[in-house]
């Protein structure tokens, strides 16, 4: 396998879905080849540190702004529906 | 490896009944919907417009759009997925006007061969994120997910951030499975090889610009 080979699989080895035939070959070739075992494990990380660091997080007074706003466009809409109905 | 799991929040009650409840005249119903979802449509439309004043009008017309159309959602997809696809679609638009480009667009052509293959090999410290406080870690995550193309961060936020399947993403942005897969991994690796020159290892460099 060549290493493109191995970054054309990467997503799907990172989500666990590929095969086990061709899990043992990419598992084969990260063991001889260091330059692909640093792209997996780096891009691993990557997802990881995005998805354990929420960067825009929704604050509760915001939160709770955007609610009242909503419902109430949300009861206008509905009562101007049944004036026309 | 940790399979990745889902952001939203899987409430007690049946989507569906909710949903049919707010057919039929039920804000409360309505109500608990905004509630499951509204963090979850923040934060991707904070991802595609980056301001947060659009982001808190997506989320308002969004939920509004999903309101007056809730008729013609008929259950063949999940709630979730079509008030996703509407937050989407909102959210291009207001960055299209924010940025007068015509050109923003999910299936813009973005074949640059930048990141398509790994340039810097370097490996990370062993805890690249305690090298930063918690908020300079925040702006260089910000920073860097910015510099994506948007068709790129919107398949990267709803893939690996929500935590949303490959099929499902496909079906929000209207763009094949082959297509989210291809824009997924050159996103991943663009990240990756951004990400590096704040994260690498000292025994490479000195780990900082």
């Amino acid at each position: 396998m060549k290493c493109s080979d191995f970054l054309n699989e990467l997503s799907d080895y990172l989500d666990g879905r590929i095969t086990e035939s061709l899990k043992s070959e990419l598992d084969e070739h990260l063991h001889w080849c260091h330059e692909c075992h640093v792209v997996f494990n780096t891009t691993r990380q990557t997802i990881e540190i995005y998805r354990d660091n929420q960067i825009y997080e929704l604050p509760d007074p915001l939160r709770i702004r955007l609610h009242e706003a909503i419902m109430t466009k949300c009861r206008k809409s509905r009562d101007a529906k049944k004036k026309i109905t | 490896m940790q399979t990745i799991q889902k952001r939203t929040e899987e409430g007690t009650t049946d989507e569906m009944s909710l949903v049919q409840a707010a057919k039929n005249g039920d804000l409360e119903a309505f109500s608990e919907l905004v509630r499951r979802y509204d963090r979850n449509v923040f934060r991707i439309a904070q991802h595609i417009t980056h301001n947060e004043e659009d982001a808190q009008d997506v989320v308002q017309d969004a939920f509004l759009k999903a309101y007056q159309n809730l008729e013609q959602f008929q259950g063949n997809s999940k709630f979730y997925t079509w008030l996703v696809r509407i937050a989407v679609n909102e959210a291009l638009m207001r960055l299209r006007k924010r940025r007068s480009d015509r050109t923003v667009s999910l299936d813009e052509d973005v074949e640059t061969e930048e990141g398509s293959m790994p340039r810097e090999v370097a490996d990370w410290s062993p805890n690249p994120e305690q090298i930063y406080g918690q908020s300079e870690l925040g702006d260089i995550l910000k920073k860097t997910i910015q510099g994506l193309p948007p068709g790129f961060r919107t398949v990267f936020v709803l893939r690996d951030i929500e935590g949303l399947s490959t099929e499902e993403t496909a079906e929000m942005l209207g763009l094949s499975v082959p297509a989210i897969k291809s824009r997924l991994l050159r996103a991943r690796l663009q990240l990756r090889e951004r990400l590096a020159k704040y994260f690498k290892s000292k025994k490479n460099g000195d780990g900082q610009q």
